[in-house]
């Protein structure tokens, strides 16, 4: 496009600007068309350094999914983890594992992929030197403890339960029994490496190196990078376009306006200001499908005036002021379903996906005054609700559960949003224990399990409990299950300690986030996986 | 007819005439005239001040925009401070299944996003933003002419500190700062806000202060009280500062409107002011998203902050032109 | 001359040290920047300490002023969190702004000077009240609203321009960002050049030079006007920083990749490197544009001399 910008403003004001001109403002949004055709998809500057067990946000992930395949996949439509590098995984007594690793793979620079590939990058990601953001799921690998230590320097350079036993088998060894493990293999953090990732670190990062369908072409941080088909790919999921161009956008709207003048093929993320047209801007190029993320709001168990015997019916009267079905319709346009426990529709009613909540989280304003009432009412008579004003379009949800409760309890000062400047603070106020009211929480399941829902989050003192809520009968009922061998009857298990979360209003859930995306007139089979990330690789360019 | 004003020469005069000596008196009465929205406010004149004050006065009570813009201020400030007056409902009582709806009887100006209504949110947003103008001006006026009304006139060593200090705070961008500094802030009500504008604005009022008070100083009469002995604060209260004061009064006046349009910057970069404080800037951004679908939404605090800032910047240049005796 | 500007370099000093120890305090006071890092989890502490010593958070702030000020001097300013040297972030967005900000300067200069010389001699005249009303209203709105307005206008609703601009940032689609992050002081260099022109004109070397019998055009440019612009250029020059580290509102809008952006994201990722690194150089900018602008001042004013 960049000399012919004048002929495309001269194009561009004879069309109609809201239909998005494929062919002719389209060029500049990738090249070509066909099989070699590239696609122009929004970006958002990774947060931390390309490595796969620092990325820990879904922009990074974008990338990670197109360089990168491990030993399973989730598959786009199921989350089912199937085997994908892997041969064989064995286990006898879901405590040692023995992983073959598929011949013939090999990364895009020609080195094969070999058992020692995954051995040393899960080495790499444990090691605390390193500053890997995701290490703690390496945390049920025996000798986790040593590369990374609580507190003080780590005692070994390698974890102890990892050995390479052939040049593609190796064996791990986990600190306890963990039957679903396998299953969360097809995180990005347990991608292998190639030897350049440690022999020359720095160019590693300015162009990845990995082993899917994509090659980094080229990549200026902070402003995009372009990926290409790698022809070489062995697997089965080849890439069906030439190309993906990342481009970094400054602002989510700026994009979405981008994508409808035709500058853009896809939107991954499309602003809730922009839904009320999205209809007549994009027709049916737009999906909006479930993805495994579930809002809640949590509450300051550490604050003695949020801890209080009885307080439950004061959360559950909470629970019950939020006219889900009305925010979810005008705010979300539907993009949000009312949540009806904590987990997500994406692990399917065999995952364990129930609705357990039942009249909580349904919208009762004569019977949430009540509940509020008998529950003490709000403490101090005003309750804020805090949240990261920076990203995210909180405000417009926070605004709008704090009017519902406030119609609903019949006192406009009851509820008020708190935004807190950047996320970086607001988690720091998190983590802190510094909140006064409830806040804001977000969880994207890591792997499409039920477990991946309950026990991060609400077992006691677990890794990302902020609001630190505690019930022995929850962690009992948690460990139960985690034992169970039989998965429908664990699964059954883990619904019973829901129910417990749910007699105690632990959160207030409040509903599944999908994942919403749009594309232009140039692109087609676009569809986003349960993680709401774009299967870059299946998209055509007609 | 008020006696004619005598023809008196100002620090202005030194930029023409001024040569060797007077460059850094130049340059810095430049700097004071880059600074000021809209003209030479540097040129305070001198002169006598009674005469020159009523005077003024005279002018404006016949200049209809001076007129026009105060009585809009005097309104402003009567909203301000009884929005009841005009607007019977609560700024806080929002309706979900009525968002973004236009005009309907009873709610002329329809309702925003969360189903507020946009005519009591928009007077009740007056408050905050007529706050907002008032006590940053203030602050920053005391504290900037404070400051370069003490290195103005004791020049020398404490010019020169005072000067670099004033600098260091020039050279922070303002809405960088206010990003920054407010960007922690947990209170609700409009008092960070302005404590930030004063801290970052308070250099632009040292400036035009330090200038006119050299000005000042430099007059006969000032040279002739000193003469007789008089004492360094009679002569600042006595006979500086009254001729000081108009250069400093007109920038204020138009600084304030730049307040007020500053803090909806801030909120639509979502460090402005906090719910439930109901304020314009607020309520202009998170009408700007939905700009394409409901524009009344913008449209009315937008056009409400406009018309405020409108008739600050011109009283402000109303009064210039009244204590500009060259421009008469 | 000579004397004269070292003098004012030195003055830039401590001007420099405390603007940066000034900036360095209030990015410190944003808390602690580490939490953002993990998501929506907490890091593990041991990564969360780790991290803290690797990126120099340990110390007590003004030993990571002194660390930080040492580096600068070496030209290190740092990594930011991605990993990045915060020098190839400059690299890659000065770059951009300068762009922006030439084109903005740009039209200030066409634009705002015709506008003000032009009102300026048509004092009191129906164009005269028209351009000031006109700027008054330019001054009233915020120039974020002016951006959308245009961006939903031209880009979306007309189809001029491109709605967001691409990484390159040629000249071409920096015209409407240029011209809305021009829009404020736009207005203010046109009542300026006004009010100068309206002065001078009838300053007594304009009428001798009308009196001699010069050509009105030759009077215009070479007195009138050579007169009259020394506050106007003093206040583009000193506009040129406010310029490069205002632009944050209009580089996120238009999606400019500029140093504004950069800013931005830093501050809201709480990345100190990047914030105090970009703010020492635009501080830079300001002090050497100011410097710049009173040596411009004694060429336009002969009468000036530096000593």
């Amino acid at each position: 496009m960049r000399g012919a910008t004048h002929a495309k403003w001269a194009a561009l004001a004879t069309a109609v600007a809201l239909t998005a001109t494929a062919c002719g403002g389209g060029d500049d949004s990738g090249g070509g068309s066909g099989a070699d055709g590239t696609v122009s998809s929004s970006w958002g500057d990774p947060q931390n350094p390309l490595e796969p067990a620092n990325t820990n946000e879904v922009q990074g992930g974008k990338v990670l999914s197109m360089i990168f395949r491990g030993l399973k996949q989730y598959d786009p439509k199921t989350g089912e983890a199937k085997d994908m590098l892997a041969e064989k995984i064995d286990t006898t007594d879901s405590t040692n594992f023995t992983i073959t690793v598929k011949d013939g793979w090999t990364f895009s620079n020609g080195e094969k992929v070999t058992a020692k590939s995954f051995v040393d990058a899960w080495n790499y990601g444990a090691q605390l030197k390193n500053n890997q953001k995701n290490a703690y799921f390496f945390g049920q690998i025996e000798g986790y403890d040593q590369v990374h230590p609580e507190s003080g320097e780590p005692t070994a350079e390698t974890m102890s339960g990892l050995k390479v036993t052939g040049p593609q088998t190796f064996t791990v060894k986990l600190t306890q029994k963990f039957s679903t493990w396998p299953i969360t293999l097809g995180y990005a953090a347990f991608s292998p490496l190639p030897q350049a990732f440690f022999t020359d670190h720095a160019a590693w990062l300015s162009k990845p190196i990995g082993n899917g369908p994509y090659t980094v072409d080229s990549y200026s941080k902070g402003s995009q990078m372009a990926l290409k088909r790698w022809d070489g790919y062995p697997g089965a999921d080849k890439a069906q376009n030439g190309g993906i161009t990342l481009k970094v956008y400054t602002d989510n709207n700026t994009a979405y306006t981008d994508l409808t003048a035709g500058n853009l093929d896809l939107v991954d993320d499309i602003p809730a200001s922009q839904l009320k047209n999205v209809q007549a801007d994009l027709g049916d190029r737009y999906i909006n499908v479930p993805a495994g993320i579930i809002q809640t709001l949590s509450f300051p168990f550490y604050d003695p005036a949020w801890n209080k015997p009885g307080q439950e019916k004061l959360r559950q009267g909470l629970s019950m002021a939020i006219d889900r079905d009305q925010i979810t319709e005008t705010i979300f346009q539907k993009t949000r379903t009312p949540a009806v426990d904590w987990t997500s529709p994406v692990l399917g009613e065999d995952g364990g996906f129930k609705d357990i909540c039942g009249d909580f989280c349904t919208y009762n304003a004569a019977e949430a005054k009540k509940l509020v009432a008998e529950g003490g009412g709000i403490p101090g008579g005003t309750m804020t609700i805090s949240y990261n004003a920076d990203t995210g379009s909180h405000k417009e949800w926070v605004d709008a559960v704090c009017n519902s409760i406030n119609n609903a309890l019949g006192n406009n000062r009851a509820c008020v949003g708190n935004p807190v400047g950047t996320f970086a603070d607001f988690r720091s106020q998190v983590s802190t224990q510094k909140m006064k009211g409830p806040f804001r929480a977000g969880w994207q399941m890591d792997y499409p399990l039920i477990q991946n829902f309950l026990q991060p989050l609400y077992y006691t003192n677990a890794s990302s409990n902020d609001g630190k809520y505690t019930n022995p009968e929850f962690d009992k009922l948690i460990n139960q299950a985690n034992a169970e061998a039989d998965i429908p009857k664990a699964v059954g298990i883990f619904q019973q300690a829901e129910g417990v979360l749910r007699d105690d209003m632990g959160a207030i859930p409040l509903w599944y986030q999908n994942g919403s995306a749009g594309y232009s007139e140039r692109v087609s089979n676009v569809t986003l996986n349960p993680f709401s990330v774009p299967v870059y690789d299946q998209i055509k360019v007609n | 007819m008020p006696e004619p004003l005598e023809p008196f020469d100002d620090g202005r005069a030194i930029d023409h005439t001024g040569a060797g000596g007077a460059t850094d008196l130049a340059m810095e009465e430049a700097e004071t005239l880059e600074k000021t929205p809209g003209g030479p406010l540097g040129t305070g004149p001198a002169g006598k001040p009674r005469s020159l004050w009523s005077d003024a006065w005279h002018d404006l009570r016949r200049n209809p925009v001076f007129i026009i813009s105060s009585l809009i201020i005097l309104f402003l400030v009567i909203i301000a401070i009884w929005p009841q007056l005009i607007a019977s409902g609560d700024p806080l009582q929002c309706d979900l299944s009525k968002a973004q709806e236009g005009s309907q009887p009873g709610h002329p100006f329809g309702f925003n996003g969360q189903g507020c209504d946009v005519y009591t949110r928009t007077v009740y947003g007056a408050r905050a933003s007529v706050q907002v103008g008032v006590f940053a001006t203030l602050g920053v006026t005391i504290i900037g002419s404070l400051f370069g009304g003490l290195a103005g006139f004791y020049g020398g060593a404490w010019d020169g500190v005072l000067s670099r200090i004033t600098d260091v705070f020039f050279a922070i961008p303002v809405i960088l700062g206010g990003l920054v500094l407010l960007s922690v802030v947990t209170s609700t009500t409009v008092w960070p806000v302005i404590g930030f504008m004063v801290l970052l604005g308070w250099p632009q009022l040292s400036r035009i202060a330090r200038g006119s008070v050299i000005t000042a100083k430099q007059n006969d009469y000032v040279q002739a009280a000193r003469a007789l002995g008089a004492s360094n604060s009679r002569m600042l209260l006595r006979h500086i500062t009254p001729n000081a004061l108009a250069p400093v009064i007109v920038v204020a006046t138009i600084a304030l409107g730049t307040y007020i349009s500053l803090e909806a910057t801030l909120s639509f970069l979502g460090v402005g002011l906090k719910p439930p404080t109901v304020s314009w800037g607020i309520d202009i951004s998170s009408a700007s998203q939905y700009i394409r679908n409901a524009p009344h939404m913008l449209l009315w605090p937008a056009g409400a902050l406009a018309i405020t800032v409108l008739s600050f910047i011109m009283l402000g240049d109303a009064v210039r032109d009244a204590l500009d005796p060259k421009l008469r | 001359m000579g004397r004269y500007v070292i003098r004012r370099l030195l003055q830039m000093i401590p001007v420099f040290i405390g603007a940066t120890l000034l900036i360095f305090l209030m990015v410190n006071v944003m808390g602690d920047p580490i939490a953002g890092l993990c998501g929506d989890r907490a890091c593990d502490p041991a990564t969360a300490a780790q991290l803290e010593k690797e990126f120099g958070l340990d110390k007590p702030v003004w030993q990571q002023y002194l660390i930080y000020m040492g580096n600068l001097f070496t030209g290190d300013f740092g990594t930011a969190f991605n990993g990045q040297p915060v020098t190839e972030l400059m690299a890659s967005s000065f770059p951009v702004t300068i762009r922006l900000t030439i084109v903005a300067i740009l039209f200030e200069i066409v634009i705002g000077i015709s506008l003000g010389v032009l009102t300026g001699l048509k004092r009191g005249r129906p164009i005269d009240s028209t351009v000031l009303v006109l700027t008054l209203v330019v001054l009233s709105i915020p120039t974020f609203v002016t951006g959308l307005l245009l961006q939903l206008l031209l880009g979306v609703e007309w189809g001029w321009i491109k709605p967001a601009v691409s990484p390159e940032a040629p000249f071409s689609e920096l015209i409407v960002p240029g011209l809305v992050l021009a829009s404020v002081s736009l207005a203010y260099v046109t009542r300026l050049t006004r009010t100068s022109i309206a002065e001078n004109k009838r300053a007594d070397y304009v009428r001798t030079a009308v009196a001699k019998g010069l050509p009105r055009r030759r009077v215009i440019t070479r007195h009138l006007l050579r007169n009259s612009l020394i506050p106007v250029v003093t206040f583009i020059g000193a506009d040129i920083g406010a310029l490069m580290g205002g632009a944050i509102a209009t580089e996120r809008i238009f999606n400019i990749h500029g140093v504004g952006y950069q800013l931005y994201q830093g501050i809201v990722r709480q990345n100190t490197q990047t914030v105090v690194g970009f703010v020492t150089v635009l501080v830079l900018v300001f002090l050497l544009a100011n410097l710049l602008v009173d040596l411009l001042y004694a060429i336009l004013d002969p009468r000036i001399r530096y000593a």
